[in-house]
């Protein structure tokens, strides 16, 4: 019959249209900014520098080695290394980024800058709700703005975080027991304790 | 485009295979229309320039460039591993298969392994890229026939729920840059294998609730039999591929033919048209939905525990060793390939994306040829391109 | 499928003088290449195409390379007639020095083909054209005549490479627009300093834009926003 496949596709839209109303599973509209989806694990908006302790300044895990500057691929990272080294989190002595900003006008939510670093220093943020007047300055984010505590990083990624919790606290065992070996062999042989070579890339 | 330049299209050279060419009647005037690049039916900057006979197509002149970015020349100035999630914005309906393509081109190149965990991975996203591509490019053909609206929304209600879990595995709905060289970024925890399993269960109720919608359909059939037909001479000839060349009767399917990955493991079928018009491109995504949904049953039963990511592979210091190499895949919109050649450096020194939307389009004004200019953006629907990946 | 080696036998017995050479590839994909000499590469193209046994009706993939010239350091064994003073007496020797030595290898552009079968269902089989320079001499036969697929891939290549396809139905610019006059793709083409970019932290940027602006002699804040606003951004708050 001319007409009976207009006629079952009428009949599907009907029942939708019906289900629509009735099933709760189809309801899905979230009444922004009122209601708010739950917030997801794996989401990736712009990059921010994690730091150790309370004090953003003195526990900035990053030491300046500007990998991420050269990998990232829209090139929005700017870095300035800094002359002087200041102790870092476990006390080591380290450059710190003297300058650090990044243009989030120019990123492009793509983690590479994650996943180069070789100290766990640079995180993805899942905050979105960053709009601003100011197009030049306000999107371009200095190392005061981007610093966020680990605790903040727990809260955001809690099993990644967790993951690199876990590796960080390694490293370090593994480094003090080389610390600790390296001031022995050098109590023995009455030098001084070598000085662990400085930690870079590739 | 001027009449007068292309009057000597007539004197063709030899071996040169286009079925035929319109003369116009001769009476009344010719009409020249610019149909872009602000078309609705475009999806981006696109244009087709179009003389016309009264309603008749004449000739139609595809005119590029308008999303051009040069995506190859960026690539050749930054690391192989920043060149991923540019890929994503290639094709940006379908980032994963583009992801998984560069990988496997890079892949041929330093000869890296994959770990069976993330070979099940790829094909998972792959499959479930391929059901989202399918179902709303279906929707966007229908809506371009004058079905505002209705069958585009089912199909993006259920390319939602397939976007959700790119989202909690990639951490991004679109741009996912989700594989490496060597394996996937990140593992699939159990709990978003589980949340995957209730999709796909879902699927074939989708697929079947869009079949009655349209598929016997008689305005839909008699809008699309019979138009816009591609001969499989001229389609091999042409180098297209994907579903077009399926629903044009030629069996051709990558992931038969080249084996990559593991669909050897998989049982699935190949459909493929026999009137090889609009209405087959149409039948021809139905049916391939419905072979990714029983790929992607099999691959989330078999999945296997395990790493995810070679452990030889370098994130850093990338340098693969001078060569070259051609990959490719099966993408949702036909052969997508990724030639590259190294010279040893941390740039690659040529990279080429071959673009399935772009090369599918080489045939567009044979189709559109003495067909009304109504059927035009009902043609040019079926071919499913994204502009992003025919301008790079 | 048959080996490269073999492909090149069958070339060869088909059209005599083809002049084809095999490109060894070191990669582990193990692709290696065929080039064509280009005053033949019509023929064995067809010839590829319609032999029984190879049946590579699909052309994949073309796109061009581009190899600029090169500034190569070698050393030179040289023989050289020395003179030297012994004894007071002087005495002509020949002596073998090495000499490092300075040259230009010419450049030229490069095609490259992916072939496949779609009736067999084997490939690829790749195949390459040299053109003589990078400056006057860059024509290369068209393949479109062969394979339709070249036709709008073989026009990006002309369009970015700068290669002219002789035998090419409607060879004009795909990408960019007509006027255009440089093609992007070859390496040493330079951007354009003239284009608005996104103010970023970098300093080259910057510079570049400023030094843009300051050359067009734009008067009055407004106009000098752009780059303006990027440097004060720069020094941080």
């Amino acid at each position: 019959m001319l007409g009976e496949g207009i006629l079952k596709g009428l009949a599907e839209t009907a029942k939708n249209f019906a289900g629509s109303f009735v099933s709760a599973e189809r309801m899905t509209t979230v009444e922004y900014p009122e209601e708010r989806i739950a917030p997801i694990e794996a989401a990736r908006v712009f990059p921010f520098l994690v730091y150790d302790g309370t004090d953003w300044e003195s526990g900035m895990r990053c030491v300046a080695c500007q990998i991420c500057e050269k990998e990232c691929p829209p090139k929005c990272i700017y870095i300035e290394k800094s002359k002087d080294k200041k102790p870092d989190a476990i006390g080591k002595p380290q450059f710190y980024p003297a300058k650090f900003d990044v243009d989030i006008a120019v990123c492009m939510s793509c983690q590479i800058c994650v996943e180069v670093c070789p100290f766990e220093a640079i995180k993805m943020d899942t905050e979105f709700e960053l709009s601003t007047d100011d197009r030049f300055g306000g999107l371009l984010l200095d190392r005061e703005e981007l610093s966020k505590s680990n605790e903040y990083y727990h809260q955001i990624h809690p099993t990644e975080a967790a993951v690199v919790d876990a590796r960080l606290t390694e490293g370090r065992a593994k480094a003090d027991a080389k610390t600790t070996a390296a001031a022995i062999t050098g109590a023995i042989r009455g030098a001084e304790i070598p000085k662990r070579p400085a930690e870079g890339g590739d | 485009m001027s009449l007068s330049g292309l009057e000597k299209e007539k004197d063709r050279p030899e071996g040169w295979n286009r079925p035929r060419l319109i003369e116009p009647d001769g009476e009344g005037e010719l009409l020249e229309i610019a149909m872009g690049p602000h078309h609705p039916s475009t999806h981006g900057g696109f244009r087709m320039d179009v003389a016309l006979d009264g309603e008749r197509v004449i000739r139609l002149k595809p005119v590029f460039g308008y999303l051009h970015r040069n995506h190859e020349k960026i690539a050749e100035g930054i690391g192989y591993l920043g060149s991923m999630p540019y890929t994503d914005r290639l094709d940006y309906i379908c980032s994963l298969t583009n992801n998984w393509a560069y990988a496997l081109a890079v892949e041929k190149l330093t000869g890296q392994e994959v770990p069976e965990r993330a070979e099940y991975l790829r094909v998972i996203l792959g499959e479930l890229t391929r059901v989202q591509n399918h179902a709303s490019s279906i929707g966007f053909l229908i809506q371009e026939m004058g079905a505002s609206g209705t069958p585009l929304m089912y199909a993006f209600r259920e390319r939602e729920k397939i976007l959700d879990l790119f989202e909690g595995l990639t951490g991004s709905r679109m741009m996912c840059n989700y594989m490496r060289f060597g394996g996937c970024r990140v593992d699939a925890p159990e709990a978003w294998l589980t949340a995957a399993r209730k999709v796909v269960a879902g699927l074939p109720g989708f697929v079947d609730e869009v079949d009655r919608l349209l598929t016997g359909n008689e305005i839909l059939m008699a809008r699309t039999q019979g138009v816009g037909v591609l001969p499989p001479e001229l389609a091999v000839n042409a180098g297209v591929t994907g579903p077009m060349l399926r629903a044009s009767g030629v069996n051709y399917d990558i992931r038969k033919v080249d084996h990559y990955g593991i669909y050897d493991r998989f049982n699935f079928r190949v459909p493929l048209g026999d009137h090889w018009d609009v209405y087959d491109r149409y039948m021809i995504r139905m049916l391939e939905m419905r072979e990714s949904i029983s790929i992607l049953e099999q691959a989330l039963k078999d999945i296997p525990a395990g790493p995810v990511m070679d452990a030889k592979a370098k994130i850093r210091g990338f340098r693969p060793k001078p060569g070259e190499a051609y990959g490719r895949i099966e993408a949702p919109k036909g052969e997508l390939g990724f030639y590259l050649i190294s010279d040893g450096g941390p740039n690659p020194y040529r990279y080429r994306v071959r673009p399935p939307s772009l090369i599918n389009l080489t045939v567009l004004e044979d189709m559109c040829l003495g067909s009304d200019v109504a059927d035009v953006v009902l043609i040019f629907g079926s071919v499913d391109i994204v502009l992003g990946e025919v301008d790079r | 499928m048959k080996t490269i080696e073999e492909i090149k036998a069958a070339i060869e017995a088909a059209v005599p003088g083809a002049g084809v050479e095999v490109v060894p590839n070191a990669s582990p994909s193990g692709q290696h290449s065929l080039r064509l000499e280009p005053s033949h590469a019509f023929e064995v193209a067809k010839f590829l195409r319609d032999d029984a046994e190879l049946a590579l009706d699909f052309l994949s993939n073309a796109t061009g390379v581009d190899w600029p010239d090169k500034e190569v350091t070698e050393k030179v064994k040289v023989k050289r007639l020395v003179t030297k003073t012994v004894d007071g007496v002087e005495q002509s020797a020949e002596e073998t020095v090495e000499e490092s030595r300075k040259r230009v290898e010419p450049g030229c552009l490069e095609v490259v083909y992916h072939l496949f079968s779609m009736a067999k269902k084997h490939g690829p089989v790749v195949l390459r054209m040299k053109t003589v320079n990078r400056t006057d001499n860059v024509e290369l036969p068209s393949l479109t005549p062969v394979w339709r697929s070249a036709e709008l891939q073989e026009r990006e290549i002309f369009d970015l490479f700068g290669i002219v396809f002789t035998g090419h139905p409607d060879l004009r610019r795909l990408l960019m627009w007509d006027a255009f006059k440089d093609h992007p793709m070859r390496r040493d083409y330079v951007d354009p300093d003239d284009y608005e970019y996104e103010p970023t932290a970098h300093e080259q940027v910057l510079a570049r834009a400023a030094a843009h602006t300051a050359g067009e002699q734009i008067a009055g804040a407004s106009a000098g926003a752009i780059p303006g606003g990027g440097q004060e951004g720069i020094g941080g708050k």
